[in-house]
């Protein structure tokens, strides 16, 4: 019988629900396992550890009492480092919130505590959500559990990692410009950026407002629709948030599994490694998409190529927006009311003690962006670069408009290689970009698209992008649960499975 | 506190010989909402330091704001008494600077897409009309509150630590910006005034705020240029801060003409700078200067979806108007019976309330009007308070027109019974009993009082038999005098006809 910490979530779920498993019993196998092994992998900031232990029991007790609970009461979850966590500590990975203990809940926390989950800790991240490799990390190396001497993905490396390592069951993450997608791609799980605005932002430190969503990383599709359905829906404390209700996201990832593609029209979007455009790319990683493509063929989809122009330009486009928003979301960490303080002596003014704190309480990335975004947003700039870039946001919707007229979803790679080593791109940032290629269009348009694996190569996962348009979240996980049901049947396991036999992080 | 006189000034009557001075204003109206602008804090004021805050107002990281619809009622109807266009789709824009009192690091405005657009607002001065145009009025959220502690100052520079309370952080913020105005000439200071007056009345009017300057629920920036008559350029402006009451709106404008003309009639330039005033001493001091100004770096909020008010809403909304200011006074004026002048006069003392409130209580209008605009006029402006500061209700007024309609009073003594109000010994027939100031009947003491004063005045009663009938006046006279003014003078007057004339 498989570890407890190599089950799917569903699966412990229904294990506690029917009293034959306990959360404590859960909970400590996780923790136990986080004891052992992330010292080697590095998944988190914060272990909960006794609390988490306390909070199991309380379930485990209210179980036996018959109190009723919530859908997903005793199963432990782990949250990326961005979400804000009352009484628990919250650093954004940067060093200038070290300390910090926030006095409320994300509402995506509370909403995880109310349908009774364990919060195991805090995981790792790109300091501010910058990066996609969790090297920008203030505090640590978060390595891949199928490769310790690569990269994780990131910014959420280190949800990726928990759930990849068995760290964790699930985890949120948070995806601006592919931070929960290309992490799931490289490590093999499923990640999901929902629509923009159906998933509530409150208790999200901010990178980029426009762009920030939050989301599910799972080992199945059903895993993810299940913990995304968790989060879901409208939020009146965020004023982006969609008030619509949420499609039955599991229920169509349970269909999808069915595997009947027929009538489902699939655009192959050319700009993204496709012909004339495979700079940048592994063959492997594109030969494993374009097998999976075959496959949704095989399985009755119409398959076409699309071609969406205006993509060339998401990358920067979106190193304009990006950095602009941070520029001015960021603005609020000056040593005043939370985080670190530096030279309060009596000796430097109050602009000295902002500055010297922003100075050592950021990290390179965070302030190379800052002061991209400072720039664009300048006086006599901001129509070169803030308005020009938001023109080509407009292009990029456009051309998915144009697109789903003749599709019902699109599918690309979702990262151009695989895990690339640790420290190989730290200093080179327009390289460390290029991981994002494919999966900023979506972010732009405020779009859903899910990360599935669709195969090794050179023995590392690759991952297949679905997008679909704006609230139809639910074609991503029917179509994925139908590539997952059918590779993981020819294999005849499920896709991290091949990480324990490989012996993984061991 | 710092002083600064040692400005030049030019007389405020020779300025105008060789300059043209051209003024505007900016704003600030807090609004009375229950709650803050972006969460749901109260917004109560005096409350203790950091008790009325929020992860939202204090820009705690991951807080999002969400707009008040109330606070965005009250601007669209601003605006619509102003005349303005109200904008189809309108956004937020953050503002960014850094300073401890604004928690995110910028402050949530409004910047090229503001609510309302193009209105007016016309003020009257010493009987001539001036149109002040209005260039847009927009939301935004306040700041939280410095408190410097130690030093001599008060100011930031010397002081020991700062404090910073953030209950104001977030409240509700109309700015109202006018269009330049030009034209005014001698009367600048004034119409400035004029103009900050008639907005406070509307604002009242429409209820959405309490406009207390004292409490900072209205503050004023006051733009001041001089231009050479005949210029077709306007000069240099200075923007004067801290101005906060109606007199120092006017003191304001007054001093920067008078400072700037020095400072041309040297051969300088005026400093595009912003001056802060100063309620002591009149005067203004340079603050930060503009030409060095912070790049604010706008850009559309993007944790606020747009603002699109529905047009049948703001149709509804210019419909649902209250009777605005002007057209009230001119309804009360014709209704009261009032000159322009007086109008004018109990407009600008902010009175027009007490008069109405006063007829409301039963008064007649010409009761109302004697009483606030006579003896309560004189004594508010010698104790130097404001009509509306001193301590008799409406109602009372009315109370003691009563009394002496009945004629258990009469004016003498009802001016006596309005001390004791004033003095806070209770309303008038409080204090009319207490103080034993009622009018004699025909009672014996009269009766003996009468005839005491026929008595002692043979001549005077030879007089008027002999036809004299007006020296009957000096009788009356003693008599009211041997009352000590108790008797009611018509009583006393027909008493002495029937002993004397018969
Ligand atoms: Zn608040």
């Amino acid at each position: 019988m498989a570890e407890l910490t190599e089950l799917d979530a569903v699966e412990l779920r229904d294990r506690l629900a029917s009293g034959e498993l306990s959360s404590v019993e859960l909970t400590r196998a996780y923790l136990d396992r986080i004891a052992a092994e992330d010292g080697a992998v590095g998944a988190y900031l914060h272990v909960e550890g006794r609390a988490a232990l306390q909070r199991a029991g309380e379930i485990d007790t209210a179980r036996l009492a018959g109190e009723e609970l919530g859908p997903l009461a005793g199963l432990p979850v782990a949250l990326k480092d961005v979400f804000v966590t009352e009484g628990v500590p919250t650093t954004s990975g940067s060093k200038i919130l070290e300390g910090w203990r926030p006095p409320y809940d994300a509402t995506v926390a509370g909403r995880l505590k109310d349908a009774g989950t364990v919060l195991l800790g805090k995981t790792n991240m790109d300091e501010f959500a910058m990066g996609s490799s969790t090297e920008n990390s203030a505090y640590r190396v978060t390595r891949n559990p199928w490769d310790l001497a690569r990269i994780p993905g990131g910014s959420s490396g280190g949800s990726s990692a928990a759930v990849a390592g068995g760290l964790a069951p699930w985890a949120l993450g948070t995806d601006t410009g592919g931070s929960i997608r290309q992490p799931a791609a490289v490590t093999g799980l499923v990640g999901h950026k929902p629509t923009y605005g159906s998933v509530s932002r409150y208790g999200l430190i901010a990178f980029s407002s426009s762009l920030d969503q939050a989301g599910p990383m799972a080992r199945t599709v059903l895993d993810a629709a299940v913990l995304h359905e968790a989060i879901g829906g409208h939020d009146p404390r965020d004023s982006t948030s969609i008030d619509a209700p949420l499609p039955p996201l599991a229920e169509c990832a349970r269909r999808g599994a069915t595997g009947d593609l027929k009538g489902l029209r699939v655009g192959v979007v050319r700009e993204l490694g496709g012909e004339g455009h495979t700079d940048g790319y592994e063959e492997g990683v594109l030969a494993r998409v374009a097998e999976a493509v075959q496959l949704m063929e095989g399985m009755g989809a119409e398959v076409r190529e699309v071609s969406c122009p205006s993509f060339d330009l998401a990358l920067p486009a979106y190193y304009l927006i990006a950095p602009s928003e941070a520029s001015s979301n960021l603005a609020r960490f000056e040593g005043m009311r939370f985080g670190i303080r530096v030279a309060d002596d009596g000796a430097h003014d109050l602009d000295e003690v902002m500055a010297l704190t922003r100075e050592q309480g950021f990290g390179p990335e965070v302030k190379r962006r800052i002061i991209l975004g400072t720039y664009a947003l300048s006086a006599g700039y901001y129509d070169a670069y803030y308005g020009q870039a938001q023109k080509v946001r407009t292009l990029i919707t456009r051309d998915f408009t144009s697109a789903f007229e003749d599709v019902d979803v699109l599918v690309s790679p979702v990262t151009p290689t695989v895990a690339f080593p640790l420290g190989t791109r730290v200093d080179d940032p327009l390289a460390m970009y290029a991981a994002d290629l494919c999966t900023l269009p979506a972010s732009l348009a405020g779009l859903p698209a899910i990360s599935v694996p669709c195969g090794l190569s050179e023995g590392l996962p690759v991952g297949l992008q679905i997008m679909a348009p704006a609230l139809a979240d639910d074609r991503c996980y029917s179509l994925a649960a139908a590539v997952e049901a059918a590779l993981d049947s020819a294999r005849g396991s499920r896709f991290l499975d091949q990480l324990t036999t490989a012996g993984g992080a061991a | 506190m710092t002083t600064h006189t040692g400005d030049r000034l030019v007389e405020f009557a020779e300025v105008l010989t060789r300059y043209e001075p051209v003024i505007g204003l900016e704003t600030h109206v807090e609004l009375g909402t229950a709650s803050k602008m972006f969460c749901g804090c109260a917004t109560t004021f005096g409350a203790e330091p950091n008790t009325q805050t929020c992860p939202v107002c204090l820009g705690l990281p991951g807080s999002l704001p969400v707009a008040n619809a109330a606070a965005v009622e009250h601007t669209i109807r601003i605006g619509l008494a102003l005349g303005c266009r109200i904008a189809s789709w309108s956004r937020f824009a953050r503002k960014n600077y850094f300073y401890p009192d604004i928690p995110k690091g910028f402050q949530t405005s409004q910047y090229d897409e503001p609510l309302c657009t193009a209105g007016h607002l016309d003020v009257e001065v010493d009987g001539e009309t001036y149109r002040v145009e209005i260039e847009r009025v927009h939301l935004e959220e306040d700041t939280g509150k410095n408190l410097h502690v130690g030093g001599a100052t008060g100011r930031i520079h010397g002081a020991d630590h700062s404090l910073v309370d953030f209950n104001r952080a977030g409240i509700p913020l109309v700015e109202i910006v006018t269009r330049p105005i030009p034209g005014a000439g001698a009367k600048a200071p004034e119409v400035a005034r004029a103009y900050v007056t008639e907005l406070r009345e509307i604002v009242q009017a429409l209820g959405a705020s309490d406009v207390r300057m004292e409490q900072g629920s209205l503050r004023c920036d006051v733009n001041t240029s001089l231009a050479p008559i005949g210029s077709l350029e306007w000069g240099t402006r200075t923007e004067t801060k801290n101005v906060n009451s109606l007199r120092s709106v006017e003191r304001s404008v007054r001093y920067e003409m008078r400072r700037q003309a020095a400072v041309l009639d040297a051969g300088g330039r005026v400093l595009q700078e912003t001056r802060h005033f100063h309620e002591d001493t009149g005067s203004t001091s340079p603050g930060r200067s503009k030409e060095e100004a912070t790049d604010y770096r706008y850009f559309p909020e993007p944790d606020l979806v747009p603002l699109a008010p529905d047009a049948a809403w703001v149709e509804k909304l210019a419909a649902d108007l209250p009777e605005l200011p002007a057209a009230r006074r001119a309804r009360l004026m014709e209704e009261w019976g009032l000159s322009a002048t007086e109008m004018q006069w109990l407009a600008n003392a902010g009175a027009l309330g007490l008069v109405s409130d006063t007829v409301a209580a039963g008064a007649t209008p010409g009761d109302a009007r004697k009483w606030w605009l006579g003896d309560l006029a004189r004594r508010a402006n010698e104790t130097g308070v404001e009509l509306t500061d001193l301590a008799v209700t409406p109602a009372q007024v009315a109370e003691l027109a009563a009394l002496v309609r009945d004629g258990k009073i009469n004016d003498k003594l009802a001016r006596q019974v309005l001390d004791g109000v004033l003095a806070g010994d209770g309303g008038p027939d409080e204090v009319m009993t207490a103080r034993g100031l009622v009018v004699m009947g025909e009672s014996d003491e009269l009766v003996a009082a009468v005839e005491a004063a026929i008595a002692g005045a043979p001549d005077v009663v030879e007089k008027v038999r002999g036809g004299k009938v007006q020296a009957l006046g000096a009788l009356v006279g003693s008599v009211m005098k041997a009352t000590r003014g108790k008797a009611d003078a018509a009583t006393v007057k027909r008493m002495l006809e029937e002993r004397v004339i018969g």
